[in-house]
């Protein structure tokens, strides 16, 4: 009885194996007949002019392609930054003209097809890590653009592509095409809700395409798909995301966590300059600022604003009061609550005893969005770790937070960013002492370095 | 030997006159090089807080400072005595690394007197040339205050000094020095605010009719974006200042207001471990070829340039000219020679000044610079030295840069050097003491000098500076004569207990003390060649593609902090190439 049944499991278990197997082989087959995808490889354009190169040089800019395509130390746009990913590491690719490593080869259909859609010259799905489903919404003229200035200005250099570091079976690329069709976008004009605001318009084009800011900004589904696209969507897209153990703040207008209480000037000045008269970037978005928004026209960046602004909260959040009882207490020696002691040791010679720091140098602490989300995870780093502004666009100087992980043990930065986060009219939730353990041991090492021009920084 | 691509300018040393040279010649398009014996430094990491805050590691054991094992100085009072090396810092600190003695300086940010710049010329109008005694050596500059005064403010505006202006066009303003020369408009920032000290000693100074002011000072009192674009943050009092890095962005050094921008530039390129051993000059020893260095590798490095700019620390920069052969080497028996010529310190005194319980100081909020009330009265020939038979003279500071428990920490005299009373003293004044004290100037003599020892060398077996100096009559009656005014305001600040450290005839030069570390002179600017190393553009009379900067162009030692004039100088300096030099590569001034 027991021999019969257990063959009989066997027999079933390999029934199902077997079917399993056609499946898949079903699958994998049903992606290289129906997965083309769109567009026409061996589509071409004429002979840019200097304009459009020009013009491309900028787009580029706007797309951040740097980020990701130029290693810390390498030639730009010779790839090789490795990127972790939640299957293993994968490295961004050479996209300068070099003919045999680069995408020197690439038609402009090809590299249409790679940038809007997803798909590689081979015809492989390539990894999410490219936002293609964001570039989706770039112009035809855009990518006509970028396709000259990336064939025409940049400067081709012979590196080979690193494989991924990913264990077989998740190495195979084809699943990635089912992603594809699920999550990615048809590529077609963008709609705009027709208000007549032309900044309305052209902000929303670039912060939903190339400026692909919801990569970060947007939460991310199980399947690492964004769980929205644009604002048609509703009130999930731009609500606040997660990357690289940073939390990206909501750029939709909830009042305490996200951009309800910064003026459209302000935010200018900070994707312009990195700082404002109250805050400064930090972690993912240093990059964010020194490669891409720096470049960005005054009159790109206002739009971009303007857009921002006009989304709606995702919450329902009170307004914060700057409420200077903490300050009175501090001034006057008072520091009986838990973690005041702390905050005027270690904090206080920048951020005050008031929490508004000084202008476009030390950031504010009192009403900062970034001090008023659920989740403290990045400002854990900050204390941690340390950081630098960004040098921006007219401002050179990268003032530095130093490293406090050798100072504070965990219960004290506990302690301490619970009594930030509800001190002058901030409120957040208590910091556990397992929460900062969970991020002592991230990168980077060290203090850190104002990279914009240290030479100790060049040394990849 | 390695040879090196040319370039068309390479600048030695890179600190404050050097980054300025770097900067305002990097839009000239030209291809820029600066070596540098140290190392790179920034605000960050390397004088992040608290790590910065360690009185032992950096006042103490001097970690920014040039370590003295590899390369020092000879000491000696007199001709015909023997030099003996400078082994432990004391007197004066020598800079390292990139931003030199920018980095580890209070921020003290004075101008000239007018006077000053023309001092022998003054001196003998007003007094008559027997007013000097027969070996002193005093000279003028070559270029007058009124010359000067742009660049000493585009020094001002590049480190966004904080002050009160004194003397607007002429006009004099209530709260800053009466004294100063005429400036075409008010400090970029206002002054910081005072200590308490600094409040006690100005309230007892104007009673007695005196005139004080807040100390200028490039401690920013409020963020401040310079012409640059670079921006500083609030200095925060934290009395870690002089031999520290500053970690708040808020003391200028070329970290703080040129780095950020000069070291992004593609023209301009920073080598750092290279430590130049010479000006190299063709066959005909009127041009620089360019320079050799020694680099990490310890290997001999030919650098060829068109334009050499000599940058480096004021006795590195005597140093350099003596081992390279330009210019002929001062010879104190014929007085004749310039490069050594007219070294000089400075004199200082000090008075400790102790107050009861209830006086609260607070010596731990202190500023380098910023805090701290000045009385210039007798300073310069702000005064008439007609009845007191001596030229200088010197400021008078009150309030404190800090209470730094080992260097900062001050008892009531009497008390023993250590011990249970030393303990208990130091404990009940520690809150309740302040310092009041001048800070004067030193004439050039005959018989003060510099040259190539005879006996030591450095690592690289190269012979080192030697220093003959010791104390004239004129600087003792000059630090007894202000010192007595100091003595004065004390008094009238009503303290429990005083005390006094005061130079007098008969103490000689003593290098272990700390009094500024202002060395000055040994390659001077002037108007002839017979008399001075460089012209007024600081452009060496003999080869006319070096220019040497900073204080060894300095003919005798003023009252005030050098940085300001030092400043000044090297902007008129680089403006002079830019228009001129680069045009027309010659002698700026016909000899």
């Amino acid at each position: 009885m027991n021999t019969v049944a257990s063959r009989r499991r066997g027999g079933g278990l390999l029934r199902v194996i077997v079917v399993l197997l056609g499946l898949v082989a079903l699958a994998w087959l049903a992606t290289r007949l129906f997965g083309h995808g769109g567009g026409d490889a061996s589509a071409s354009t004429a002979m840019p002019s200097p304009e459009q190169i020009e013009q491309g040089e900028y787009l580029a800019r706007v797309g951040d392609c740097a980020a990701c395509h130029t290693a810390p130390g390498g030639k730009p746009f010779a790839g090789g930054l490795p990127i972790a990913s939640p299957v293993g590491t994968i490295y961004s690719s050479n996209i300068t003209p070099d003919a045999a490593t680069g995408i020197g080869h690439y038609t402009y259909g090809q590299f249409e097809r790679a940038v809007r859609r997803g798909i590689s010259a081979a015809g492989y799905t390539l990894y999410p890590a490219m936002p293609y489903p964001s570039y989706a919404k770039v112009s035809d003229q855009d990518i006509e653009a970028l396709y000259a200035y990336f064939m025409h200005r940049v400067t081709p250099v012979t590196q080979a592509n690193r494989a991924e570091d990913i264990a077989w079976p998740l190495s195979m690329r084809w699943p990635l095409t089912y992603w594809r069709w699920l999550f990615a976008p048809k590529v077609s004009p963008m709609q705009t809700a027709a208000t007549g605001d032309a900044a309305l318009a052209r902000g929303q084009y670039l912060v939903e395409g190339l400026g692909h800011c919801g990569a970060c900004h947007t939460p991310r589904a199980i399947t690492l798909q964004e769980k929205a696209l644009d604002p048609a969507d509703g009130t999930t897209y731009l609500s606040g995301g997660e990357s690289d153990h940073w939390i990206a703040p909501s750029l939709r207008g909830e009042l305490a966590s996200g951009l309800g209480s910064m003026s459209e000037e302000e935010l200018v000045a900070l994707l312009k300059s990195g700082r404002s008269e109250r805050s400064a970037v930090f972690g993912g978005m240093s990059d964010v600022v020194t490669h891409s928004t720096q470049y960005v026209s005054d009159e790109d960046l206002a739009a971009i604003a303007h857009f921002l602004k006009s989304l709606a909260p995702a919450r329902e959040e009170a307004a914060l009061n700057d409420d200077q009882a903490t300050h009175a207490a501090l001034a006057s020696g008072n520091v009986g609550k838990a973690g005041a002691q702390l905050y005027v040791d270690n904090c206080a010679t920048c951020h005050r005893t008031d929490g508004h720091g000084y202008g476009q140098v030390y950031p504010a602490l009192a009403g900062n969005p970034v001090l008023n989300g659920a989740d403290p995870a990045s400002v854990i780093r900050l204390v941690l770790h340390g950081g630098t502004v960004p040098a921006g666009r007219d401002a050179p100087t990268q003032f530095s937070m130093p490293a406090f992980r050798d100072r504070l043990s965990d219960q004290q930065v506990a302690q301490l960013l619970t009594f930030v986060r509800s001190s002058w009219g901030n409120r957040s939730g208590a910091v556990r002492a397992d929460q900062i353990r969970a991020l002592r041991h991230l990168p980077p090492a060290g203090q850190p370095l104002m990279t914009g021009y240290d030479p100790r920084a060049q040394q990849p | 030997m390695i040879r090196m691509k040319p370039v068309d300018v390479v600048i030695v040393g890179f600190g404050w006159t050097g980054a300025i040279m770097g900067i305002e010649l990097a839009d000239t398009g030209l291809n820029i090089l600066a070596l540098e014996r140290g190392a790179y430094r920034d605000t960050s990491p390397d004088f992040s807080y608290p790590h910065n805050a360690d009185e032992l590691a950096y006042g103490i054991r001097g970690k920014l400072f040039q370590p003295l094992s590899r390369e020092t100085v000879t000491i000696r009072h007199a001709v015909g005595d023997t030099a003996v090396p400078y082994r432990q810092y004391g007197s004066f600190l020598f800079g390292n690394n990139v931003g030199g003695a920018g980095i580890h300086w209070n921020g003290q940010h004075y101008r000239p007197s007018p006077e000053d710049l023309e001092l022998h010329s003054h001196i003998s109008k007003r007094y008559g040339a027997k007013f000097m005694p027969d070996d002193m050596q005093i000279q003028d500059y070559g270029l007058t205050y009124d010359e000067l005064e742009p660049f000493l403010e585009q020094f001002e505006v590049l480190c966004g000094t904080s002050g009160r202006a004194g003397n607007i066009n002429g006009e004099i303003k209530e709260g800053g020095n009466p004294f100063e020369g005429p400036r075409k408009r008010d400090y970029p920032t206002p002054p910081v605010a005072d200590t308490y000290g600094a409040r006690l000693f100005a309230d007892a100074a104007r009673a007695l009719g005196m005139h004080p002011f807040p100390q200028p000072s490039d401690n920013a009192s409020q963020p401040y974006t310079n012409p640059h674009g670079v921006r500083l943050g609030p200095c925060n009092l934290c009395g870690y200042c002089e031999r520290f890095g500053c970690f708040m962005y808020s003391k200028a050094s070329p970290q703080t207001t040129i780095l950020p921008v000069l070291m992004r530039k593609p023209n301009f390129a920073l080598r750092t471990h290279s430590h130049v051993t010479r000006i190299n000059l063709d066959s005909t020893g009127k041009r620089a070829t360019g320079v050799t260095y020694i680099d990490a590798q310890g290997r001999q490095v030919e650098q060829p340039a068109d334009l050499v700019i000599v940058s480096a620390f004021q006795m590195h920069n005597v140093r350099l000219m003596l081992l390279s052969g330009i210019g002929t080497p001062y010879d104190p028996n014929t007085g004749k020679g310039v490069i050594g010529k007219n070294y000089a310190y400075q004199m200082m005194s000090s008075l400790g000044v102790f107050f009861d319980q209830d006086v609260a100081i607070n010596p731990f909020i202190g500023a380098g610079s910023g805090g701290v009330q000045i009385v210039d009265d007798f300073n310069s020939d702000h005064f008439d030295h007609a009845a007191h038979g001596f030229v200088g003279g010197a400021y008078i500071y009150g309030g404190q840069t800090g209470g730094r428990p080992i260097q900062q920490l001050i008892v009531p005299p009497g008390t023993p050097g250590w011990g249970a009373a030393w303990k208990k003293a130091a404990k009940e004044s520690y809150l309740h003491a302040t310092t009041v004290a001048t800070h004067g100037s030193v004439m050039s003599y005959r018989d003060r000098y510099l040259d190539l020892d005879p006996t030591y060398k450095d690592v690289f077996g190269q012979p080192l500076l030697r220093i003959t100096f010791d104390w004239h009559d004129n600087e003792y009656k000059m630090s007894q004569f202000v010192t007595s005014r100091a003595q004065d305001i004390v008094r009238q600040m009503k303290p429990k207990a005083t005390s006094l450290t005061l130079r007098k005839p008969g103490d000689h030069y003593d290098v272990r003390q700390y009094q500024t570390t202002h060395t000055t002179g040994g390659v001077i600017q002037g108007s002839s060649p017979e008399t001075s190393a460089l012209n007024r553009y600081q452009q060496s009379w003999d080869v006319h593609n070096v220019f040497v900067t900073g204080a060894s162009a300095f003919p005798q030692n003023l009252g005030y902090n050098p940085t300001g004039l030092i400043g000044g100088l090297t902007y008129n300096s680089v403006k002079a190439i830019r228009e001129n030099y680069l045009k027309n590569p010659g002698p700026l001034v016909q000899a």
